[in-house]
């Protein structure tokens, strides 16, 4: 598995406790849209990826996140900047 | 054309189905007179006011209405000024003296809101490289001020000391630091855990902003608030307040002892572009701050109002915010809004004014009916709010 792969099955496993309609999720995935999350089970969301990839996601980084693909990407972008 | 005010469709909806019950809009209230910090008459009748957060009940202190009076004779209405142009009087000086003696610090700055307090200070102080760390129940001026600036915002969970420390330690070394908290937080009335949270905020070289707006003149041995009540005051580089609770009227400052401090005079946009308060303001303020230097008498009073009503609304079976009465605020938290609703007309119509508060002012999605006391409220007058309590809460079937 590539770096990627890995960030994307722990950031499918992170989704599940949260995605409570039971959603097939997928890369093209809509946190806001599909999940329909509100803003709470979001800030949760966000603070378990926070704590398992060890990195900060910000109020303005999260408000440009939409779907799963780039949550994965972004994860891969902070872990770099690390 | 799109119309621009089809976002709002959703809550329009919401409110005419609400009002067309016949229900009285808990957001339109008038009070037709104010008789003292603690009734006013509405809808013309009399109505013991449990919703103004005049802890302190300055409001009709016949020296701080003396003193605005006198400042409006000798100084006219309005400043028609900036703080920075026209607009500083020696009455502006004064009442930053006052804060100054007040919380025994060397700067004081004051703005013409609470509101622009927070908006100033947080977009001025943090920008674009720099990371402000807040509480996720943080009030919507600190928000707002998170939005005038460019920082980097990072909010974690409400009073988890352990969530606070670990976002710290991830912030880019060398980044700047500014974590923003609340003494008391105003939804359910509880106290943050200073102590820790100020101590792990210094470990990881952060700045502190404690924005005390609910807890001055009534928490910590001189009312200075919780960061004085947990012994942290000291290590706190900001306090933000307001005039528009404990003081009586209306303002927001903050207090710094950081040497640099009155440069934001001249960089902080709400505090340049908009005009200082009035003179009778500034005066009733000054006036209203000493006088709270001076009363243990009062603070007691208010605090056995807080235990009061907090085991009588508990013993009649209500669920409040905070297991043990943390402030001046007592949350009854209602099951939904239309009970909420209910509930707020019930207890208006037997002659209580409480806030209904509602999302998203409120965390999680509550509905609260939310209490503050006054230590102007009488020890009779508190029995007659439990009493309102036990007949509203049966009638709308809140409580059996």
């Amino acid at each position: 598995m590539t770096d990627r792969d890995e960030t994307a099955a722990k950031i499918t496993t992170l989704i599940e406790p949260f995605n409570k309609k039971g959603v097939a999720v997928t890369e093209g995935t809509r946190f806001a849209q599909d999940l329909e999350w509100d803003s709470l089970t979001v800030m949760d969301f966000v603070a378990s990826v926070e704590d398992e990839f060890d990195i900060l996601i910000s109020m303005n980084r999260a408000a440009e996140i939409e779907t799963v693909a780039q949550l994965i990407d972004a994860v891969g972008q902070l872990q770099s900047e690390r | 054309m799109t119309d621009l005010f089809s976002k709002f469709d959703s809550l329009i909806e919401q409110r005419e189905t609400l009002l067309k019950t016949g229900m009285t809009d808990p957001f339109n209230l008038v009070m037709e007179r104010v008789e003292s910090p603690t009734v006013a008459i509405c809808n013309g009748k009399r109505t013991i006011l449990l919703g103004t957060y005049n802890y302190m009940g300055m409001t009709f202190d016949p020296d701080v209405v003396a003193a605005g009076k006198k400042a409006l004779d000798e100084f006219g209405s309005g400043t028609t000024g900036s703080r920075v142009l026209n607009g500083t009087y020696s009455g502006h000086r004064e009442v930053e003296q006052a804060l100054r003696d007040f919380y025994a610090m060397d700067h004081a700055m004051v703005f013409s809101t609470g509101y622009q307090a927070n908006l100033g200070i947080i977009s001025t102080l943090a920008g674009k490289e720099d990371y402000i760390i807040l509480d996720i129940d943080s009030h919507a001026s600190i928000y707002d001020g998170c939005a005038l600036g460019n920082a980097q915002i990072v909010p974690f969970r409400h009073n988890d000391v352990e969530a606070l420390e670990k976002r710290l330690k991830r912030v880019p070394a060398g980044a700047g630091k500014l974590v923003v908290l609340e003494g008391v937080y105003s939804m359910l009335g509880d106290v943050a855990p200073l102590t820790e949270m100020v101590r792990v905020s210094k470990e990881n070289g952060a700045m502190v902003l404690v924005d005390e707006a609910h807890s001055m003149g009534f928490i910590g041995e001189h009312g200075r608030g919780v960061a004085e009540a947990q012994g942290v005051i000291d290590d706190v580089d900001f306090i933000i307040g307001t005039f528009s609770k404990s003081v009586g009227t209306v303002g927001g400052f903050c207090v710094s002892n950081h040497p640099k401090f009155e440069i934001l005079r001249l960089v902080c946009r709400p505090y340049v572009f908009t005009a200082s308060l009035p003179p009778s303001v500034v005066a009733t303020a000054a006036t209203s701050i000493r006088k709270l230097m001076h009363s243990a008498d009062k603070r007691a009073h208010l605090w056995e109002n807080s235990k009061r009503l907090h085991a009588g609304l508990k013993q009649l079976g209500f669920s409040l915010g905070t297991d043990e009465p943390q402030a001046a605020i007592i949350a009854v938290l209602m099951p939904d809004l239309e009970t909420g609703a209910a509930m707020w007309e019930a207890l208006l119509e037997r002659g209580l004014y409480v806030n209904l508060a509602r999302p998203p002012a409120t965390p999680a999605g509550m509905t609260l009916l939310r209490c503050s006391l006054c230590s102007e409220h009488s020890s009779d007058q508190v029995g007659e709010i439990l009493g309102m309590f036990a007949a509203a809460g049966r009638a709308t079937g809140c409580i059996s």
